[in-house]
C-alpha cells in the first residue's frame, strides 16, 4: 500500500512539476525575459588593495585615522554611525587624551536632559557617548535630503557584497549618463531611453539601482586637508574612508585572525596527535591475519 | 541491549562501585559510548558524523546560552543588542560568529549523516526507528535555526520570517487566521520575535531528548557498517572505547580545523550581508533568500508555478516541499531491497549519485533568484526528487540484482587488508 500510493504520489508532483517545466519553457522561448537596465549596466565593485586583506592582514593605523578625518569632515554631516562609541577611537591609535579631545570638539552635541530643568538640552559628548546622530529622526533626514535617509554607517562594508571595495568604488564611481557604455560596448541611454537620471539623483553604475540621492561627496582633491601631509586625492579619500568603515563595521578583526591563528595552529598539532594515536590504538585490527 | 560478549562494567574503585549501587549511571555510559557497546570493525570515516553532530549542537548551546545573557528580544534592541554583543562583550564576537557559524557546521555534518544512512541503507530493518528519530531531530533542527535567524531582527530575518510564515496563509480557508496566529499579530513583530527566541532557547534541548532516544533505538540492533552485513560474532566487532573513540577523537580534530578556518577567517562568507541591515518593514530586499541549508527545499517550493485546476500553485509548492521531507519517513518501506549497503547495488548506486547531484543543483537554484533559467532547471530537478524516491527507488530495489555480499564483516575486512598487502584476495569461505 505504502508503495502504490507513493507511486501516485510521485507521479502527481513529477508529472505536475514537468508540465509546469514546459509551460515555462514555451514563454520563456516565446517571450524571452526583457533585459533589465541593472542587469546590463550595473557593475561589480572595482578591485582595490587594502592592508587588511587576505587572512593574516592587518589595519593600517594611519590609514584609518585618514579615513576618521574624512568621515568626520565630510561623511558626518548627513551618516551617523550609531553603533561605534568615542571611546572606540582608541582602537584606531588615538591615546585616551586625544579622544576625550575628539569628543568634546565634535561639531554635533549629545542629546540630553537638563539636569535644573529637566528641559531637553544638549552637551559636548564625552568618550563614553556614541557618535551624535546628524538628525533627530528619520522624518528629519528624509526633509533634509530629498526625501532619501542617509543609511547609517557602522556596519555598511559587511551591509553590502565586497562591502570595503563597495564603498571604494561607490565613492570614485559617479560619471556623466550621456554617453556611459558598458563593457559590452552598449550606450545606456540608447539601448534603455526610459532609464534617464531623474533630476535629483544622481548616476552611479556602482550602486544597485544605478542613481542615487547622494551627490558626489568627495568632488575634488585635497578636500580634505590630512593631518599626516598624506595628499588627499580623492582616490586617497575614497580608499581610506572605505578602511575607516571596514573599521566600524569589524572592529574587533585583529583579535580574531591572532585568535584563529593560534587556535587553527594548536588544533594543527591536537590533531596530529589524534591521528597517532588512532593508528597505535588501531594497529592491531588494521592487518591480514 | 547488547551482544553477548559485550565487556562488563566492573567498577574498581570503592566510591564507583558505591555509585554503581545507588545510581548506575557510570554504567550506562559504558554501555552507551564505553567499552561495553561493540562496534563493527570495519566503519568508515562516514561513521564520524553522528558524534560530530553531537558535539556540534553542544557548541550550540554553550554559546547560545551566552548570547542569550547579552541579548534583548525586543524588536526596537534586538539589532544593537547583538551588535553590542560583538563590539562589548568579552569574546562576544567569538560566540557570535561561532554560534552563526555553527548552525551551518550543524547542518553540513548532519548532510553528511544522512547522506551516510541513504547510501549504507541505514535505514533498513532492524533500524527504522533509528531514522525515524532522526527526521525527527532534522525537522526540529530546521525550525530551530529558522527561529534563531529571526533573533538578529536583520532585513533578511524579518522578511524570511514573513514568507516562511506566509506558506501556513497559502493553507485554504484557515491558513491566515493560522499564520496570524503564528506570528502574533498581521506581520512579524514584537510578538513573534518573543516567541521565536523562546521557542529557540527550547528546542535545542528538545533536541537534545531525542537525540537520547535516537542513541537508545540505535543500541537495540547496534551501529550498521560499510557492507551492510550484520555483525555475527566477538571476532566481527571491536568496543567503542578505544577504538571508535580514537577515530572520533581524529574526526573531530579535523572537524573543529575546518569550523576554525571559517569562523576566524570568513565568518559571514555563509550570511547575507542584508542581515546587517536592521530589519525594516517599508522596504523589501531585491531577493529574499533562506539560509544556505534550506535552499533545496527552498527550490522545491518556488518550482511549482501553475495552478492544478482549483489548487494554487503557491500551495502545492508548500505541499511539495513538506512532502519532500516527509517523504523521507517512508523510505524504509519504499526501499525494499533486503541488500542495505551501496555498495554491493550497481543499479540504486547510478540513481543515487544523480540524486546527490540533483539536490545539488536543486540547492544552487534555492540560492539564485527566481528567475529563468533557474526556475525551470528546479521543476526538472524537483520532478527528479519526488520521481527517485517514490518510483524509482521501489522498483530499483524490486528488479536489481545485487552483487554477491561477503560472508562476514571479518571476511571483509581481511580481503581489504590482503589486498592492501598484495597478496590475492582471500576467498570467502564457503
Amino acid at each position: 500500500m505504502v508503495r502504490i500510493g507513493a507511486f501516485f504520489v510521485g507521479l502527481f508532483f513529477a508529472g505536475w512539476l514537468l508540465i509546469s517545466f514546459l509551460f515555462g519553457a514555451y514563454s520563456y522561448v516565446t517571450e524571452p525575459p526583457a533585459k533589465t537596465v541593472e542587469h546590463e549596466f550595473h557593475l561589480a565593485p572595482k578591485h582595490v588593495s587594502f592592508s587588511f586583506d587576505g587572512p593574516f592582514g592587518r589595519y593600517d593605523r594611519q590609514q584609518l585615522q585618514r579615513g576618521f578625518q574624512v568621515f568626520k569632515e565630510v561623511c558626518s554631516a548627513c551618516h551617523s554611525l550609531k553603533f561605534v562609541a568615542f571611546r572606540d577611537l582608541e582602537g584606531i591609535g588615538y591615546n585616551e587624551a586625544e579622544v576625550k579631545a575628539i569628543a568634546k570638539q565634535w561639531a554635533l552635541k549629545t542629546p540630553d536632559v537638563d539636569p535644573a530643568t529637566g528641559e531637553m538640552s544638549t552637551r559636548d559628548p564625552v568618550p563614553s557617548d556614541y557618535f551624535p546622530k546628524p538628525f533627530a529622526n528619520n522624518v528629519a533626514a528624509a526633509a533634509a535630503n530629498n526625501n532619501a535617509i542617509p543609511p547609517d554607517l557602522s556596519l555598511m562594508t559587511k551591509a553590502r557584497h565586497h562591502g570595503s571595495a563597495y564603498i571604494y568604488s561607490l565613492l570614485t564611481g559617479y560619471t556623466d549618463q550621456a554617453g556611459y557604455k558598458n563593457a559590452k560596448g552598449q550606450e545606456l541611454l540608447k539601448e534603455f531611453p526610459d532609464a534617464k537620471t531623474p533630476d535629483a539623483l544622481h548616476f552611479n553604475p556602482y550602486f544597485a539601482n544605478l542613481n542615487l540621492a547622494m551627490a558626489p561627496p568627495l568632488a575634488a582633491d585635497d578636500q580634505v586637508a590630512y593631518a599626516d601631509g598624506t595628499k588627499a586625492t580623492v582616490d586617497q579619500m575614497a580608499q581610506d574612508v572605505a578602511a575607516f568603515l571596514t573599521w566600524t563595521a569589524e572592529p574587533k578583526l585583529e583579535n580574531r585572525r591572532t585568535a584563529g591563528l593560534a587556535t587553527i595552529v594548536f588544533l594543527l598539532i591536537a590533531t596530529g596527535l589524534a591521528y597517532m594515536s588512532y593508528q597505535n590504538i588501531w594497529a592491531d585490527k588494521k592487518k591480514a591475519a | 541491549m547488547s551482544f553477548p560478549w559485550a565487556e562488563q562494567y566492573k567498577p574498581q574503585h570503592p566510591v564507583m562501585q558505591w555509585m554503581d549501587e545507588k545510581l548506575p549511571l557510570p554504567r550506562l555510559v559504558y554501555n552507551a559510548i564505553g567499552a561495553g557497546y561493540p562496534v563493527p570493525r570495519n566503519l568508515n570515516y562516514f561513521w564520524n558524523f553522528g558524534v560530530l553532530a553531537g558535539v556540534a549542537l553542544v557548541i550550540q548551546i554553550i554559546t547560545g546560552v551566552i548570547m542569550a545573557m547579552h541579548y534583548g528580544a525586543n524588536t526596537l534592541v534586538a539589532f544593537g543588542t547583538v551588535e553590542q554583543t560583538m563590539r562589548d562583550v568579552n569574546a562576544g564576537w567569538l560566540m557570535r560568529y561561532a554560534h552563526a557559524n555553527g548552525a551551518s557546521f550543524f547542518f553540513i555534518v548532519v548532510y553528511l549523516h544522512i547522506f551516510r544512512g541513504l547510501y549504507f541503507g541505514s535505514y533498513k530493518a532492524p533500524r527504522e526507528m533509528v531514522w525515524l528519530l532522526g527526521l525527527v531531530i532534522f525537522l526540529l533542527m530546521m525550525a530551530t535555526a529558522f527561529m534563531g535567524y529571526v533573533l538578529p531582527w536583520g532585513q533578511m530575518s524579518y522578511w524570511g520570517a514573513k514568507v516562511i510564515t506566509g506558506l501556513f496563509g497559502a493553507i485554504p480557508v484557515v491558513g491566515e487566521p493560522i499564520q496570524t496566529w503564528l506570528l502574533g499579530g498581521f506581520a512579524p513583530g514584537n510578538a513573534s520575535l518573543n516567541r521565536f527566541f523562546s521557542l529557540h532557547f527550547l528546542l535545542p534541548f528538545v533536541i537534545a531528548g531525542v537525540i537520547i532516544l535516537h542513541i537508545w533505538a540505535l543500541h537495540i540492533p547496534g551501529s550498521s557498517n560499510p557492507t551492510g552485513v550484520e555483525v555475527k560474532g566477538p571476532q566481527d566487532t571491536v568496543p567503542f572505547h578505544p577504538y571508535y573513540t580514537a577515530k572520533d577523537g581524529f574526526g573531530l580534530g579535523v572537524f573543529l580545523i575546518c569550523f576554525s578556518v571559517l569562523l576566524f577567517f570568513a565568518p559571514n562568507f555563509l550570511g547575507h550581508p542584508d542581515n546587517y541591515i536592521e530589519a525594516n518593514p517599508l522596504s523589501t530586499p531585491a531577493h529574499i533568500v533562506p539560509e544556505w541549508y534550506f535552499w533545496p527545499f527552498y527550490a522545491i517550493l518556488r518550482a511549482f508555478t501553475v495552478d492544478f485546476f482549483f489548487v494554487p500553485a503557491k500551495l502545492l509548492g508548500v505541499l511539495a516541499m513538506f512532502a519532500s521531507i516527509l517523504l523521507l519517513f517512508f523510505l524504509p518501506w519504499l526501499d525494499t531491497s533486503p541488500v542495505r549497503s551501496g555498495t554491493y547495488r550497481p543499479v540504486f548506486r547510478k540513481y543515487f549519485w544523480i540524486l546527490i547531484l540533483d539536490v545539488l543543483i536543486l540547492g544552487y537554484c534555492g540560492g539564485a533568484p527566481a528567475e529563468e533559467p533557474y526556475v525551470m532547471i528546479s521543476q526538472v530537478a524537483a520532478a527528479y526528487y519526488f520521481a527517485h524516491f517514490l518510483i524509482i527507488l521501489p522498483l530499483i530495489s524490486r528488479f536489481e540484482k545485487p552483487l554477491p555480499l561477503p560472508n562476514s564483516i571479518t571476511d571483509a575486512v581481511l580481503a581489504k587488508y590482503a589486498k592492501a598487502d598484495g597478496e590475492p584476495a582471500a576467498v570467502p569461505a564457503e
